[in-house]
């Protein structure tokens, strides 16, 4: 409708293929931003994320690893928050914000692999079921269905006691019993983009099958699959808490899990020691919450439809 | 030896499959053809199956029976032969807005069939993709072009995104367009471009085109011959001015008697609708709303009979007025025309 | 009593992201009983924004100056109660695209009792059944038709039921909303026909608005002609599609071409450029820069709508030079 130039200001001279695309991602980029900013929850959640990921990155330098070493603990048991312990010591005298600290680099670390496998796996299905027709797409839809109705606990017990307790066992395991929802969604979105005008008109064009799931589907339904993604981080991070709460997490490495798991054990909650239980709790809700509310943020930016006024 | 037509529809019947169950017959027979450097409109309601001639046309649609040939090689439904002819034919889709993807930008939107086909590692003149892009684009009346290259749909006004689809088919240099109802969902004053756009694409390129449309005005306007379509087939055919001016079947003549301004026909609003094509009527198709069989003048002609029970031969595809009615048929034996 | 409605000076604007949008601007249009009045022009020239004012159905943050009076009374002031009462029972509207404004759940007879039901309290279920069964013969459809689903009819017999709806509480005034976009032409005609024949028959004031000129002329009296927000030329509908004296609405006639005409062969006419941006009009007259006819003095003010010969005015400078 507008008259004036939004993209770019057209370059001088002609441009080669690349420098288009380029210009075209940056721009595709900048605009998403823009709408991003103007959204005060999703903010707030970035900026929290922000925060976590700083701790796992600089996890190093913030806290001594040695800290997390039983044999090499100074603390006593079960200390209550001091000057020397700010939140505290667990039952083996380690410092509990140590203990935090590197427990956000493997809670972070499982939940985004989990969720790059679950990704993968239900964008691969999903966009499969929704663009094939005849038996294929509807054993491959079966296939989704019955994971779907599989209860997930039960399931990821047994997959998580089979594989052996170890972080990337329980990544996959996470993975794989979590990729139904997003197979179903692009599904739905990619029987919806199936139908529209520029499939048909990419098939006039002379285009195959493959070119028009890569150029024209999955481009399209990106966004989605995008947004999704920050939503399945979440309940990935709290099925990491739940295995590690159920004690099938990786034994050698701490997760705020595993920190809830062994609060639970010595009966932190019963003594009162809510420094050992209160922290890793606090921050599983937080990431869960800024990983939710950036995912709805992209979700109003990519789905229009959210997106009108 | 006359050349073979460059696209040619030899009996082409649709058959669908409803809900139901039952076979609808969206198409039932058509011959026609169409010339390099020449106009065609096909023309009818919807409903009439002229979509899905295009459809067909384009290999989009495999024929039931019947078959499709350009330059009188018929169609190959196999992968890589389909692109081969895409290559020569290409259409232009009913919904502008729709049908440019709107993650794409007018670049690559263009760029798209170039890619496809290879078509500027193969160029003549050793032009750059951007080279041949911004030359189609320029050829749709889209300048300068390189203002466009990273628009996006959204942000084209829908004559814009009409000439955008028109530049993509165009960067191919094919020898034939399709253009689905090209301008029916543009506003009154922008339509008048894009025909003329139409046009200066034959004239100077060459192309012909294939313009399916319900609208009698804009085939006059633009095409050289028109083929009426009545649920799945043509019913009448010939020069515009001929079809046009002196309709001989009723259907023809009552679509043209309602384009509003036609004031030299009394208006003839035919009651109802076109009919399911599951059910298509016996004898004449078109029986059951003919206002000549309902007045009367068919009996008097002494064909009634024939309009409810003998079926009418399909129209050969030759360049001469004629229409499928038995009415039309004995009236030009006796008098040239059914216009009284 | 005057008119049966009657617009004076009305402007409409909506706020969007990018500041005010003025989609409708100084506008003054009267219908008389028995009066068909067409309202003509592009997408975004502001005749649905028009349309939708004049039952106060624009959206709550539009910012809407000027009179709107129907049957006298002032619908822009009125109370939430009066304004009840006045859609449906003085006038209602015919939306476009039947389809969508069916409820698919429903059975049309429940739909057009409905309004009966809601605004008439003392008629009871079995006196609005009859009136539906007569209001569906009105419009051409079998009584029995009342017992279909919206899914069950065809595209014209929808808009058939969407005219008995609008009927069904006898309003004065019918405004009618794009009633043919999106049917066949025969279907079409057919719709037109019954238009024309109702208001003869009911005495009903009615509003087209289409975007094609040649509907219009063939149903209405009078037909106005908007630009960019504002009517740049009424006249009565023949000399409309004859002899347009307004540039714009010149090539509006010019572009639905008269088949037999040899001057239209191989000549599709119509106008280079897009319509403006309502947000950023240019200087003077909104249709210059896509005026065939326009000079230097065009940008300095927009020109009013002057009357040029009795019952026909046009806003173009240019109107009535040799």
């Amino acid at each position: 409708m507008t008259t004036q130039d939004r993209a770019a200001p057209p370059p001088a001279g002609r441009l080669t293929a690349r420098q288009v695309t380029r210009q075209r991602r940056s721009a595709s980029l900048r605009r998403t931003w823009r709408l991003f900013r103007r959204n005060r929850s999703g903010l707030l959640g970035l900026a929290i994320l922000a925060g976590f990921v700083f701790v796992a990155l600089a996890a190093p330098l913030l806290a001594d690893p040695n800290g997390l070493e039983v044999t090499k603990a100074t603390g006593g048991v079960l200390e209550a928050p001091s000057g020397r312990f700010l939140l505290g010591t667990d039952d083996n005298g380690r410092s509990v914000l140590t203990l935090l600290i590197w427990g956000t680099r493997v809670s972070l670390l499982v939940g985004l692999l989990a969720t790059a496998i679950s990704m993968v796996i239900g964008t691969l299905l999903g966009l499969m079921s929704g663009f094939f027709e005849g038996w294929p797409a509807a054993a491959l839809f079966r296939l989704t269905e019955w994971f779907l109705v599989i209860p997930f606990l039960p399931l990821a017990i047994v997959l998580a006691s089979v594989l052996g307790r170890s972080l990337l066992n329980i990544a996959i395991v996470i993975g794989v019993t979590s990729w139904p929802g997003t197979a179903l969604l692009i599904r739905s979105q990619t029987l919806s983009i199936k139908e529209r005008p520029y499939l048909e008109r990419a098939r006039v064009l002379g285009a195959g099958r493959w070119r028009q799931m890569t150029r024209h589907v999955l481009p399209n339904v990106m966004p989605m699959v995008f947004a999704n993604t920050t939503l399945t981080v979440a309940i990935a991070i709290l099925s990491e808490t739940t295995l590690s709460f159920l004690g099938l997490g990786d034994p050698t490495r701490v997760s705020w899990g595993s920190m809830l798991e062994s609060a639970f054990s010595v009966g932190a909650m019963t003594t009162g020691a809510w420094w050992f239980i209160v922290p890793p709790g606090v921050c599983v809700v937080l990431v869960v919450l800024s990983f939710t509310l950036v995912g709805q943020a992209l979700e109003e930016i990519f789905n229009p439809r959210l997106r009108r006024r | 030896m006359s050349e073979p037509p460059l696209l040619e529809a030899r009996g082409v019947c649709v058959d669908f499959t409803t809900r139901a169950g039952a076979t609808a017959r969206a198409l039932d027979g058509v011959d026609l053809t169409v010339e390099r450097g020449e106009v065609v409109a096909l023309v009818g309601e919807s409903g009439s199956g002229k979509t899905t001639l295009a459809r067909a046309f384009m290999g989009l649609q495999r024929p039931t029976a019947g078959e499709v040939r350009l330059q009188g090689q018929p169609m190959d439904y196999s992968g890589r032969a389909l692109r081969r002819f895409r290559r020569q034919v290409q259409m232009i889709l009913q919904d502008a807005a729709g049908s440019l993807n709107p993650r794409q930008t007018v670049y690559e939107s263009v760029a798209e069939g170039l890619r496809l086909h290879r078509v500027v590692a193969s160029d003549p003149e050793g032009r750059t993709e951007a080279d041949v892009v911004a030359g189609a684009l320029a050829d749709s009346g889209l300048r300068p072009p390189d203002r466009f290259f990273l628009r996006y749909p959204h942000e084209l006004s829908g004559g814009q995104q009409q000439r955008v689809l028109i530049a993509g088919a165009l960067a191919l240099r094919p020898q034939l367009l399709i253009a689905d109802e090209p301008v029916s969902s543009l506003d009154a004053s922008i339509r008048g471009e894009i025909l003329a756009l139409l046009l200066r694409l034959r004239d100077a390129l060459g192309v012909g085109v294939l313009v399916v449309t319900h609208d009698l005005g804009l085939a006059w306007n633009i095409a050289d011959r028109i083929a009426v379509m009545y649920l799945g087939r043509v019913v009448e055919t010939g020069r515009i001015e001929e079809v046009l001016e002196a309709p001989k079947h009723p259907y023809t003549r009552a679509l043209l008697s309602v384009v509003p301004e036609m004031d030299r026909l009394e208006p003839e609003v035919l009651t109802g609708e076109i009919p399911d094509p599951t059910r298509i009527p016996g004898g004449c198709r078109f029986h059951p709303r003919c206002p000549r069989l309902a007045d009367g003048t068919a009996e008097r002609a002494g064909v009634a009979d024939d309009c409810l029970g003998t079926p009418l031969e399909v129209l050969p595809a030759s360049g001469a007025h004629q229409a499928a009615c038995h009415l039309a048929a004995v009236l030009s034996r006796s008098a040239p025309r059914l216009v009284d | 009593m005057g008119a049966l409605l009657s617009i004076e000076n009305l402007s409409v604007a909506y706020w969007t992201a990018e500041g005010w949008l003025p989609a409708v601007r100084e506008v003054d249009l009267a219908v008389q009983a028995g009066e068909v009045v067409g309202i003509a022009g592009e997408s975004g020239c502001g005749k649905s924004t028009l349309a939708s004012t004049v039952l106060r159905l624009q959206p709550a943050d539009a910012r809407v100056s000027g009179e709107v009076l129907v049957d006298g009374e002032d619908v822009l002031s009125m109370r939430w109660g009066q304004l009840r009462a006045l859609r449906w029972a003085k006038a209602s509207i015919v939306f476009q695209g039947a389809l969508h404004s069916l409820n698919p759940v429903h059975r049309v007879g429940d739909q057009i009792a409905e309004p009966i039901l809601l605004h008439e309290p003392d008629v009871g279920r079995d006196e609005a059944d009859e009136r539906v069964g007569d209001l569906l013969e009105q419009v051409g459809l079998p009584r029995t038709r009342s017992r279909a689903y919206p899914h069950q009819l065809s595209g014209g017999q929808r808009q058939r039921v969407m005219v008995a709806m609008a009927l069904a509480c006898r309003p004065r005034l019918v405004i009618a909303d794009e009633p043919t976009t999106a049917l066949d032409v025969m279907v079409q005609a057919q719709i037109l026909d019954l238009l024309s024949q109702l208001v003869r028959e009911l005495g009903v004031g009615m509003v087209i608005i289409s975007h094609d000129l040649s509907v219009l002329a063939d149903v209405c009296d009078r037909v106005a002609v908007m630009y960019a927000g504002r009517i740049v030329e009424t006249a009565r509908a023949e000399d409309l599609f004859g002899s347009p004296l307004h540039p714009y609405s010149a090539a509006l006639s010019d572009a639905f071409p008269r088949i037999g005409d040899p001057a239209a062969r191989y000549a599709p006419s119509g106008l280079a450029g897009d319509p403006p941006d309502l947000r950023d009009l240019p200087a003077g007259c909104s249709f210059r820069p896509r005026c065939p006819r326009a000079v230097a003095e065009c940008a300095q003010q927009e020109p009013p709508l002057v009357e040029i010969v009795a019952g026909r005015s046009a806003a173009c400078i240019r109107v009535g030079e040799p």
